[in-house]
């Protein structure tokens, strides 16, 4: 169960600044979303080993090749805020 | 009162000098202009797959056996999640829980004694941006944030909690960066950030067999501020205990300049990195043949190379010591002895003078302008008697300054050494007629005032007078008197 203290401690991981509705609100949805989840609990797992990929691919790799660079205008085009040629970001303790 | 015992764990990253990136084929060359080594991949523009570079895998492999690690048959990458802008998606690629490798170790020489220390774990992962602030973080209103770095390829080496002292933590990063320049993977070098290191530390009652609460202490940029950092923070931890308090778990910063260590983090923000299996990069299954064709290739390792120098060269432990723990230091030594045979010789001049100007210069050897052949004729000069002992010194001043060889320094400077016996016998008359008084109170018995007159000979030759010689003709002259 979701209480609205998890909300706030996802919220704070995520820098998210939330209202008191919204608290409300994502408690709600992030429950409703974990009960939807919770069919999977009702397979029979026991002969499953656990698993971190599905796809039938191992091993995928590239050579040693330097390639092209984007260019600085490109780089910075969705910069919110920039100073230079640097991103201009709000500091984080 | 109490004694207490001291822990020490060390976390170490090290950049791995692959020409592309880890995930991208952005160049990891060390500076450039801000935010030019950079490409849609390590920029974390949406859409974009990373896809790992073979040469990461395989210089973490080398490095990981010849840290005598068991390498993983399964391994994967994992996000690691925090809010930091020093990396643009919001996630670190690294390793969790099937990390490339575990279980290695390295021997360190604790008073004359080794002592094995053991490595926990070896994992990959992506090197992280630049945060410039004004001033300090504390004070800056922003941060200006350069992604060059972000997704150099790092391999983290985490070690047992087996050092019991600062020194001996010194002494484990110093063996663990001899070890990973020998295998040619990276540079380690310090003040470029290549090699980097942060400690966990605690302290707990001697016979305890429960570890205390260990703080991580980050920020110590030499081997000089590891040490004194963990001394600064061991005596910090001890005090607390005393006065009755407790420690607190928390990340500590080293501040060189005020010499101790400060809370970073409040524990409020304690991590939560939420890690889950990168889902854009497929598990590795690490071919055996692979793992054993590497083990093929590695070169000999510093503890081969100083033993064989003991037993080879009939080298003290110490020198062999230090000649081995760089591995241009130890090229240069080898080069040296091809040319010239008395190895004992060889060390003396490269762990004395050359040394000194080194480190006098602030330089490592590789820069160094004197090159084996040199160092060796002026060695041969000296054996012919061409030049003593002491004009070698300023004629290796000179070679080292200039990198001229060390015949055109002897002809130019005119330092041949004097040999000739007429030439000096001249010297010495002129010097015992000039010092009547000095002769006298020789001739009553002061040995002092030999010395003396010596040192009037050298000075008359500008130190060029066999040494041999001035002593053999002035004694003879003052006994025959």
């Amino acid at each position: 169960m979701i209480t609205i203290k998890d909300v706030e401690h996802v919220a704070l991981l995520a820098r998210l600044e939330l209202s008191d509705e919204e608290k409300q609100m994502y408690a709600k949805q992030l429950n409703a979303i974990l009960e939807y989840a919770q069919m999977l609990n009702e397979l029979n797992t026991d002969d499953i080993p656990p698993t971190a990929h599905v796809l039938p691919l191992k091993n995928v790799w590239r050579e040693d090749e330097v390639g092209e660079h984007l260019p600085p205008e490109e780089v910075l085009a969705n910069a919110p805020e920039t100073e230079g040629q640097f991103f201009k970001v709000p500091r984080i303790v | 009162m109490t004694e207490y015992e001291t822990i020490i764990g060390l976390e170490v990253h090290v950049e791995l000098k692959t020409k592309s990136k880890i995930f991208c084929p952005s160049t990891t060359e060390f500076g450039g202009d801000p935010n030019t080594h950079v490409c849609p991949v390590c920029l974390g523009l949406p859409g974009v797959l990373p896809v790992l570079n073979k040469k990461v895998l395989e210089y973490a492999i080398r490095a990981a056996l010849a840290l005598n690690c068991e390498i993983a048959e399964y391994s994967k990458f994992d996000r690691k999640n925090y809010y930091y802008p020093d990396l643009p998606k919001n996630y670190q690629i690294s390793q969790y829980d099937l990390p490339l490798a575990r279980n290695g170790f390295l021997n360190i020489e604790v008073n004359g004694q080794t002592k094995r220390i053991g490595i926990t774990r070896i994992h990959m992962e992506e090197d992280a941006g630049k945060l410039i602030h004004q001033g300090t973080i504390a004070t800056s209103p922003y941060s200006l944030v350069d992604y060059n770095r972000t997704g150099v390829p790092l391999i983290e080496i985490v070690s047992e909690p087996d050092m019991r002292s600062p020194e001996e933590a010194r002494a484990y990063l110093e063996k663990l960066k001899a070890i990973i320049q020998y295998t040619g993977v990276s540079d380690c070098k310090m003040e470029e950030g290549s090699l980097r290191c942060d400690a966990n530390v605690s302290v707990r009652p001697r016979g305890s067999r429960e570890f205390g609460t260990k703080t991580e202490i980050k920020n110590m940029n030499s081997f000089k501020a590891l040490q004194r950092a963990l001394a600064y923070e061991v005596e910090r931890q001890i005090a607390v205990l005393q006065e009755g308090g407790r420690i607190v778990q928390e990340t500590r910063t080293w501040d060189e300049n005020k010499g101790v260590t400060l809370p970073m983090r409040s524990k409020e923000e304690a991590h939560d990195y939420r890690y889950f299996p990168e889902p854009d990069l497929v598990p590795l299954v690490i071919d055996r043949r692979w793992v054993e064709e590497i083990r093929a290739t590695l070169p000999e390792l510093p503890d081969e190379r100083r033993n064989r120098y003991i037993k080879r060269y009939d080298l003290p432990a110490y020198d062999a010591t230090v000649l081995t723990a760089t591995k241009e230091m130890a090229d240069y030594f080898e080069e040296c002895v091809a040319l010239y045979p008395n190895a004992k010789a060889v060390s003396n001049w490269m762990m004395g003078d050359l040394s000194r100007l080194l480190n006098a210069h602030n330089m490592d050897i590789t820069q160094c302008k004197v090159s084996p052949r040199q160092l060796t004729d002026m060695l041969k000069l000296m054996d012919k008697g061409t030049i003593s002992g002491k004009i070698a010194k300023t004629v290796f001043e000179e070679m080292f300054a200039t990198g001229k060889d060390p015949e055109q320094i002897v002809q130019e400077k005119g330092l041949v050494q004097i040999t000739d016996e007429g030439a000096i016998a001249a010297v010495v008359e002129e010097v015992l007629a000039g010092n009547a008084k000095v002769v006298e109170d020789y001739l009553k018995g002061k040995d002092r005032a030999f010395g003396f007159l010596v040192g009037q000979v050298m000075k008359a030759t500008r130190g060029k007078a066999n040494p041999e010689l001035v002593n053999r003709l002035l004694k003879e002259k003052l006994h025959s008197s």
